[in-house]
């Protein structure tokens, strides 16, 4: 089996891209599918642009046409976030936006070449009727799915159910918090709403203000079960760092504020492996920080050796033989986290028992 | 080298282990398959084809068999790129037909430096393209076919590329997909024909490929420049029927069989517009295949003229 550095490319170019220059051909065969599979094909196209890396021809292609399809996602959820912001406008409330929406509106370098498939935006839990009714009115349906699902979304998770667009076909996740209601890890929405700013020039829409983008990205990834696209989510939290980082009281602000919301550990992650796998500048005084409000002794070196595993790019070419079981760990571990152990028992049992839908291809 | 210049032992050794680099000019497939119909559908179609050893490929595609059970039981047959099938699996017999549609499938959803547009391209001798997009049924394939075997040089039965920068039009020289009346149709019309033996129950009813011409295959490099766009539909027992287009007309039908117009945007609009301005347009109709294949001969004498319904 290959060694980590050696068959991962893609976490070294994104970590220092000058090291693409002199790549061979077969080099960036293997780079451009580690990089396709991770859902960071644009991403990377992004980094060399503006590291003005030379790039030959035959790879050089593929990373422009990740940069046409990126650029037209990015026109299309421009349209669609006029037409959600019209929508909540109608029923009173702003429209605050949330991850790669927030990020393509506010123009972050988070938004550089990636592809982003729903538009998610955050409501106070009291404003949820009307905002789905108002919704439903202009359009949007909310996928079908039974009422055990509609229950686990509207009572213990943090969102509705998405919603369709039924000519349009694009999707909304409606939010109220940014983790589950039933979870161990309690955040407290109302501060998140209180911090919330608006975009400058961005008409009347409003994003999270900059450590809570940064916090909120981290629960995401730090939370979730699925580590199909963590690298992805990861290089995410390293553009949000590298972009916010440079303003004055930035660090200080995130670290205090993961304390007060109560997400010291999911930052302790985010800091940790930003810094070990893509490199990311991070003051000292900052880690030192994080590192207090983290896990200590054996719990975080077990989830640093899993979380690493998770990260790994999605791709054949990456995988170790501890990877499968270590995604298993880690998706487990986000199912404690989102629930009691009672509860969580049932819906997994539920879960593997009943006879789904097949999922439809894509 | 060549795809015929590797001995049995050596090409199913490439598409067994590390696949088989197939330069198609514009993209390099590099193709993994154990099964014994898709060595053989490649060895035959693909014959004239050159290899390429650079190390990179564009698609890396992979057909073998169904997982688990359907390994042996009412067998199967996957496609999957890079590891990611687009595809449910189909019935094994289409193993090599299905090997087809997933590079079609590869190309018209990656390579965004081409608008592409679901239409046969064929050339003159002087490299002036005759773009024919019509939609399943029309018999396109059948006609381009003919068209091939009559001296115009085949780029593509599916695929029409158009540059963006330049405008040209590029295509593959790939082997034709005829369908279910046409295999005998072709077959009928004699020349140097080489088949695969044809697959029944598709959802395109029964397919066969038939392997382009030499000579294509051999300019598959050369792009052609915007000629005619002619709209076909065959119709049993019709006489010719060629009426002349206008230019809204033509766009309006061309960017109907667009694959990636969304994607491209306003790249698309500019590009089309200098292919429709640039092209004679027509739509034609017609029931013997001669009676059209000779009006085209007529079109590349440059002699072409709109002819109504007779009556």
């Amino acid at each position: 089996m290959p060694g980590r550095a050696q068959a991962d490319l893609l976490t070294s170019a994104l970590s220092d891209p000058s090291t693409l220059a002199g790549l061979s051909l077969p080099g960036w065969d293997l780079l451009i599918r580690q990089a396709r599979s991770s859902g960071l094909l644009g991403r990377l196209g992004a980094l060399a642009s503006e590291r003005a890396v030379a790039v030959p021809e035959r790879p050089a292609r593929h990373l422009r046409w990740a940069a046409r399809e990126a650029e037209a996602c990015h026109g299309e959820i421009r349209c669609e976030v006029a037409w959600v912001a019209e929508a909540l406008a109608s029923a009173g409330v702003r429209p605050l936006l949330l991850k790669g929406a927030a990020y393509v509106m506010a123009g972050l370098p988070a938004a550089a070449g990636r592809f982003f498939e729903d538009i998610d935006v955050l409501v106070p839990r009291e404003r949820l009727g009307i905002v789905e009714s108002r919704l439903q009115l202009a359009g949007w349906m909310p996928k079908r799915m039974d009422a055990y699902d509609q229950r686990y979304y509207r009572r213990w998770m943090h969102e509705l159910p998405p919603m369709q667009h039924v000519e349009r076909g694009t999707t909304v996740d409606v939010h109220f918090n940014i983790l589950p209601e039933t979870g161990r890890v309690r955040v407290d929405p109302a501060q998140l709403l209180e911090r919330a700013q608006p975009i400058p020039d961005g008409g009347r829409l409003w994003t999270l203000c900059a450590p809570d983008m940064v916090l909120h990205s981290a629960a995401h990834l730090f939370h979730d079960g699925e580590f199909t696209h963590a690298l992805r989510d990861l290089s995410d939290l390293d553009r949000l760092l590298r972009h916010f980082g440079e303003r004055p009281g930035f660090w200080a602000d995130l670290t205090a504020r993961a304390h007060g919301l109560g997400l010291g550990h999911p930052l302790f992650y985010a800091l940790a492996l930003c810094t070990e796998l893509l490199a990311t500048p991070v003051p000292e005084p900052a880690l030192d920080q994080a590192s207090a409000q983290g896990p200590q002794g054996v719990a975080r070196r077990a989830m640093l050796a899993a979380l690493r595993e998770g990260l790994r790019p999605d791709h054949g070419s990456c995988r170790s033989p501890v990877t499968p079981l270590a995604r298993q760990l880690l998706f487990l571990r986000s199912h404690w986290l989102k629930m009691p152990l009672w509860r969580l028992t049932r819906h997994l049992v539920r879960k593997a028992w009943l006879r789904r839908e097949p999922v439809a291809e894509r | 080298m060549r795809v015929r210049d590797l001995d049995d032992r050596e090409l199913h050794s490439r598409l067994s282990g590390d696949g088989l680099a197939l330069d198609l000019a514009l993209f390099t497939a590099r193709i993994r398959s154990h099964l014994p119909e898709v060595h053989d559908g490649i060895r035959r179609m693909y014959a004239d084809f050159p290899l390429d050893d650079s190390g990179f490929g564009d698609f890396h595609v992979a057909v073998e068999g169904g997982a688990g059970v359907r390994r042996f039981w009412r067998r199967q047959a996957t496609f999957a790129i890079d590891g990611f099938e687009p595809f449910r699996p189909l019935p094994r017999a289409q193993a090599y037909p299905m090997l087809e549609w997933g590079l079609n499938w590869c190309i018209s959803t990656r390579a965004h430096d081409f608008l592409i547009l679901h239409a046969a391209v064929l050339a003159t001798p002087d490299d002036r393209a005759l773009l024919l997009p019509a939609p399943p049924g029309s018999g396109k394939s059948t006609l381009t076919a003919a068209l091939m075997l009559a001296g115009w040089r085949l780029l593509s039965d599916e695929l029409a590329l158009i540059d963006l920068g330049t405008g040209d039009v590029h295509g593959l020289a790939r082997p034709l997909s005829l369908k279910n009346a046409s295999i005998d149709v072709i077959r009928g019309r004699g020349g140097d024909l080489a088949m695969t033996p044809p697959v029944a129950d598709t959802t395109k009813g029964t397919v066969a490929a038939l392997r382009p011409a030499p000579e294509s295959v051999r300019g598959m490099e050369r792009p052609a420049r915007p000629g005619w766009l002619v709209f076909p539909q065959f119709q049993a027992g019709a006489a010719l029927r060629v009426e002349s287009l206008g230019t809204a007309q033509a766009f309006m039908y061309a960017a109907d069989h667009a694959f990636n117009y969304g994607v491209l945007g306003e790249r698309a609009f500019r590009v089309l517009a200098g292919l429709v301005e640039r092209s004679a347009l027509h739509a034609a109709v017609y029931g013997d295949l001669d009676e059209v294949i000779a009006w085209f001969g007529d079109c590349r004498e440059e002699a072409c003229r709109a002819r109504p319904s007779a009556g």
